[in-house]
């Protein structure tokens, strides 16, 4: 049995639920076992680190504190001191932070400072920070993935997208390349299916462009669409919630902007595990996906059942009304 | 931070054709470390006879580097491999003498590895200073210790701070 | 005290008087090692200086002194200064002991008063060592005057010719099937655009013919023993499955051989060969060689076409390994380089994209006898270029790869520049960080290049790609680059790309350093005796490199060291007999117990146990001085001559500042 500590992170509950559900259908085939870090909090995202670094990395550093607490429970071998995670802006956040509180001893006092103030400590380099595909690939090994595969995805003509947080800047050289990494093309393969040469597997899909810079986001979405469009793949392969949800929630809108009609499909590797494996879609959380992976999967005989429509949509694209604005007056008295 | 006014006095034993090349090296390069350290040559790490260190400790140092070639790069072919072996039986003899095994520090440094030599250096000064003096005979030592206790206190070799540091601690 | 000890500290300039207070050192040393037998401690400007060897020399004869120790650099650069100083003198050169306060003090600490501590003590360790030191005598061993020369490349051939044209033997040792190295695959060479062939040729064929030269090539050294003067080296010769003595290089065998190969060596990959091959046409010797793992008869036992037709009978299926043993006085190692694998940078393609070259293919795409004939096409054979990208520096000056300047790229980028242009017409970019052309002749090239109207863009490049952005991009390369004059980020579409990838050591270079006994750098280039002055010796007496084995170079440096390399070892082979450090371990019997535990250390063997008298004796030739059997003798019978017991123990005490006012 493989031991480690999870930190699934925000996303896996609401938006990337289908890559948890899908996670935890390959667990148990690989002998996999994953403890989640009890009490985790967000990690930040990419947003504090861009204003103040001490809380910054409290943040992130809290979650590491705890998972130390746990390293005892988890006895087994190799993987008490491993603490996973399954989305890449987690990752980055979790290493980068164990980096930095080591090379800067200062700023590792200070982190160190304010965990105290929650009984907490982290001593820098106690945890292996690293990624899931990470583990997949090096621990379990392709081989052994290999064994369970019970569905060759043979003919699913796939690109592999890496992303660009997990691969860079990699502190500890853990992948084969920080531009062209091929742990991800090596584990489709594994899976049997056609993989294709994406040499836009690490560039950016916008992250929270999205939200600030739309016109900048879209942009690099249809890069990252078109390219697998040329390429003649039918999905793509996606080991990040953020990539996952740029490119499948704002297809549409993108290709509104850009009068395109793409139909790029993007499921997380591990729903593609899963069915290699023998499970069944529902199972693995594909039909949820807004671009859907129906018809790029058919070309390999699997079947997606057609899941419910979304409860009625709002008719109208307006938005909710806004809180009315308190007066100085109402302010005063609800302070008071 | 706490500063330690213990200047720890070193006896290092460098091999010809490697470490005190190394060393050299360092010096070429204006490579700045700690100067507890004070050097012998010989031709070989394998012509470390163990009692030289025993001799090093009884006369007031504070602990011994003995560095020699990366193994499999012995210019004698494989005597740092003896050298290996007599250290790690030293630092058991070590023990049952009552010294603190880790005042005896082996590193291997490439005539190429000025760097490593003066990275090695300063870190061992450290250890050392963190192991404080070595508890007899101090006073016969000399006045060489004196010397430097008496020196600027914060020439001590650290590495400068970063500016980050710097910054983060204000 | 009868020692009399003269002490001499040198300010060498500022770079030790910057930083160590050098008269408190020397009057410190006059007073306070005074009963130590230090009669006289002066300080001097530069102490190497002649002036300051006089000093030495001077006071030698008028005080009469015994011991010198001379406080300045390290001993690696000017102990032999002062020993011959001694020596002029009349005192034993051995006598002499160097503190190295520049190297160990001065350059490496920056507190004054903290360094001058640190002078005083190290000047204390000499004096006390120095007293302890004996007079010795060289030995003198005579040197063999044939010469071992390893690698047939343009370094190789040229010091070959020349200590062989003094009249001396070479055996010139080379691992390909024939000599010629990296430059016969060249197409043209910078900046003169001579035909690269044309020059090399005449040079191979007289390395070939001259009969001071035995040529040994499809062999290789496995086996180095010995010292200065004296090597005896092991070679193996492969089976090349063709009689030497029969073959008349007629390539019939060539012409029937039914299997193609492709040939990753010579042709880098480009075009094809024979299971039975000569690597090309102008092959020194023109014998060729079976590939065993592609002939179809050592796979499946029949076949023999090239037997049946061989005129002369000189295939011979039954020849195998051949070890030669050989005695030399010298030895010049010209291993030259390996090409890097552009592979390794994937931002650049190479391998992923098909019309991404690296530069040794586009030799052979360019070179006349080459797989196209000299014509320049695409991957598929048949379409001419009409843009081309040559990045500079692909895993050269790059800290993820190799961090060093490949010296040769910035005039080879060029080089192909012309090429291309003068051949297809395309627009051709450069994509280089600097440009260096350095070196006569080189920079009116880059000139010449640019009115061509070559294109240079001065930035890394961060990616090649197929991923095209718009349609002119589409069915591209796109070259992704920072133009960092224009400070603009650029993407450049080209049809083909030329990698100018960097040198790097020969992947086995630190098993071949090993093997000759000297040192490689980090990289693993061969670590010369000095990097000015001293370029083509080694730390190991006897041992001379030249050509890119030492760094990467161009063919006129190459071709220099190959000179120089020969007449260093002609040097030697004139002197008739060399002079030995005499540091050697001795075993006095009467105190030998027998116990044989030094017996099993020496890994030269020269430590032999004498059954008569039941004791062990050490062959002084073969001692090479480590002195690790010195430090196992239990009875402290084997003495070290040069670092005895008691000169390291009195050193140990003089560091520590041992018992200053008593002795």
């Amino acid at each position: 049995m493989n031991k480690y500590l999870l930190y699934p992170g925000c996303s896996m509950d609401s938006s990337a639920r289908a890559y948890l559900e899908s996670l935890n259908t390959i667990l148990e085939p690989l002998d996999l076992q994953l403890d989640e870090i009890e009490d985790w909090n967000c990690c930040g995202a990419t947003e504090y680190l861009g204003i103040n670094l001490i809380p910054a990395y409290s943040l992130i550093a809290r979650n590491l504190a705890l998972a130390t607490k746990q390293m005892d429970s988890v006895n087994g071998t190799g993987g008490t001191r491993t603490v996973i995670t399954p989305c890449s802006a987690c990752y980055l956040n979790l290493a980068k932070a164990d980096h930095y509180m080591q090379e800067r001893p200062a700023l590792g006092a200070k982190v160190n400072e304010a965990l105290s103030a929650g009984g907490l400590e982290y001593k820098p380099g106690t945890l292996d920070v690293r990624h899931l595909l990470d583990i997949l690939v090096y621990d379990i090994g392709l081989d052994a993935i290999k064994r369970k595969v019970t569905r060759p995805l043979n003919g699913l003509k796939v690109v592999p997208y890496m992303g660009c947080m997990l691969p860079r800047p990699d502190y500890k050289h853990r992948w084969s390349d920080h531009e062209h990494p091929t742990e991800l093309d090596d584990l489709l393969r594994a899976l049997g299916a056609d993989v294709i040469d994406y040499p836009l597997t690490t560039e950016c899909c916008g992250g929270h462009m999205t939200q600030i810079g739309p016109e900048t986001a879209f942009e690099l979405i249809r890069r990252l669409i078109a390219g697998a469009h040329e390429r003649g793949a039918y999905l793509m392969a996606a080991v990040c919630p953020m990539c996952q949800l740029n490119i499948d929630a704002y297809q549409l809108e993108t290709n509104r902007f850009f009068h395109t009609h793409y139909h790029m499909p993007i499921l997380f590797f591990t729903q593609l595990m899963g069915l290699a494996f023998g499970r069944e879609p529902a199972e693995l959380g594909i039909g949820a996906e807004l671009v859907s992976a129906r018809n790029a999967l058919a070309h390999i005989g699997v079947e997606v059942p057609v899941t419910q429509e979304p409860a009625t949509p709002r008719k109208k694209d307006e938005g909710l009304p806004m809180p009315r604005r308190w007066t100085r007056h109402e302010e005063k008295e609800a302070v008071k | 931070m706490t500063h330690n006014t213990f200047e720890p006095t070193i006896i290092g034993f460098t091999c010809n054709w490697c470490s005190y090349r190394a060393a050299d090296l360092a010096g070429t390069a204006r490579m700045k470390y700690a100067p507890n350290v004070r050097l012998i040559r010989m031709m070989c790490s394998g012509r470390l006879d163990p009692t030289f260190v025993l001799r090093a400790l009884s006369e007031g140092a504070d602990g011994v580097m003995i560095t020699g070639c990366h193994p499999g790069e012995c210019h004698y072919i494989e005597q740092n491999y003896k050298a290996l072996r007599r250290y790690l039986l030293l630092k058991r003899v070590l023990k049952g003498m009552g010294i603190e095994p880790e005042r005896v520090k082996l590193v291997w440094a490439s005539a190429a590895e000025g760097a490593k030599f003066a990275a090695e250096t300063t870190a061992f000064v450290e250890e050392i200073r963190k192991l404080g003096p070595l508890s007899w005979g101090k006073d016969e030592g000399g006045g060489m210790k004196d010397e430097i206790k008496n020196g600027d206190s914060s020439l001590t070799i650290h590495a400068e701070r970063s500016s980050f540091e710097k910054e983060v601690a204000a | 005290m009868t020692e009399r000890v003269g002490v001499y500290v040198c300010h060498c300039g500022s770079n030790i008087a910057g930083v160590v207070d050098v008269v408190d050192v020397a009057n410190w040393a006059a007073e306070k090692l005074g009963r130590r037998g230090v009669i006289i401690a002066r300080d001097y400007k530069f102490m190497c200086s002649s002036l300051g060897q006089e000093l030495i020399e001077k006071d030698i004869k008028e005080l009469g002194l015994t011991r010198i120790v001379v406080a300045a650099c390290s001993p690696h650069l000017h102990e032999k200064t002062f020993r011959i100083a001694a020596k002029n003198a009349g005192l034993n050169p051995y006598l002499v002991e160097l503190a190295s306060i520049r190297e160990q003090v001065s350059w490496v600490h920056t507190d004054k008063a903290v360094a001058t501590a640190k002078a005083k003590a190290v000047v204390s360790g000499a004096v006390s060592r120095v007293i302890e030191n004996q007079a010795l005598e060289e030995i003198k061993v005579p040197i063999n005057p044939n010469t071992l020369i390893v690698g047939g490349g343009i370094a190789g051939i040229q010091a070959a010719l020349e200590i062989a044209n003094a009249g001396f033997h070479v055996y010139l040792v080379e691992r390909e099937p024939s000599i010629g190295g990296h430059m016969s695959q060249f197409d043209k060479t910078f900046p003169t655009l001579d035909c690269s062939a044309c020059i090399l040729t005449p040079r191979m064929v007289e390395a070939g013919t001259h009969p001071n030269i035995t040529l040994l090539t499809w062999s290789e050294v496995t086996k180095v023993t010995g010292y200065v003067g004296n090597f005896n080296v092991t070679i193996k010769k492969k089976a090349r499955f063709v009689n030497e003595e029969l073959c008349t290089g007629c390539g019939i065998c060539q012409e029937k051989c039914p299997k193609k190969v492709i040939d990753e060596v010579y042709e880098a990959g480009l075009g094809y060969r024979k299971a039975v091959y000569t690597p090309f046409a102008q092959a020194v010797p023109n014998f060729p060689v079976m590939d065993k793992e592609n002939c179809t008869y050592f796979i499946k036992g029949t076949c023999k076409a090239c037997e049946k037709f061989c005129p002369t009978g000189a295939i011979d299926f039954k020849q195998e390994d051949q070890l030669i043993n050989l005695d030399v006085g010298n030895v010049i190692l010209a291993t030259g380089y390996d090409l890097f694998d552009a592979r390794r940078v994937r931002n650049d393609g190479y391998g992923r994209l098909p019309n991404v070259f690296t530069s040794l293919e586009f030799e052979r795409l360019s070179n006349a006898a080459g797989p196209t004939n000299g014509n320049i096409v695409l991957r598929d054979g048949k379409s001419t270029p009409k843009s081309v990208g040559i990045i500079h520096c692909v895993g050269s000056r790059d800290r993820n790869f190799n961090n060093y300047c490949s010296v040769i790229c910035c005039m080879q980028g060029l080089k192909f520049a012309h090429l291309v242009h003068e051949r297809t017409g395309a627009t051709v970019y450069n994509f280089y960080i600097d440009m260096r052309t350095a070196y006569k002749a080189y920079d009116e090239f880059y000139q010449r290049v640019l009115e061509e109207g070559t294109l240079f863009v001065r930035g890394k490049v961060a990616e090649v790609t197929d991923a095209a952005r718009n349609e002119r991009e589409k069915g591209k390369l796109i070259i992704q680059v920072e133009d960092t004059l224009a400070s603009k980020q650029r993407r450049i579409p080209v049809d083909m790309v030329i990698l100018s990838s960097g040198l790097q050591p020969r992947r086995d270079s630190k098993d071949v350093g090993k093997l000759f006994g000297i040192s490689c750098s980090t990289d693993g280039w061969f670590t010369e005796k000095h990097p000015k002055l001293d370029p083509v010796a080694t730390m190991t007496e006897g041992i001379f490199i030249a050509g890119c084995a030492q760094g990467p170079k161009d063919i006129p440096s190459s071709v220099a060291q190959g000179a120089a390399a020969s007449a260093r070892v002609l040097d030697k082979i004139l002197q008739k007999e060399v002079a030995l450090e005499p540091v050697r371990a001795s075993v006095d019997k009467a105190t030998c117990s027998g116990c044989r535990i030094c017996n099993g250390l020496c890994p030269f063997n020269a430590i032999s146990f004498i059954e008569d008298d039941q004791v062990t004796e050490i062959n002084p030739a073969l001692c090479q001085g480590c002195g690790t059997c010195v430090a196992a003798c239990p009875a402290g019978a084997i003495s070290g001559t040069g670092f005895s017991n008691e000169q390291i123990i009195a050193q140990i005490d003089g560091l520590l500042m041992k018992n200053l006012e008593m002795v």
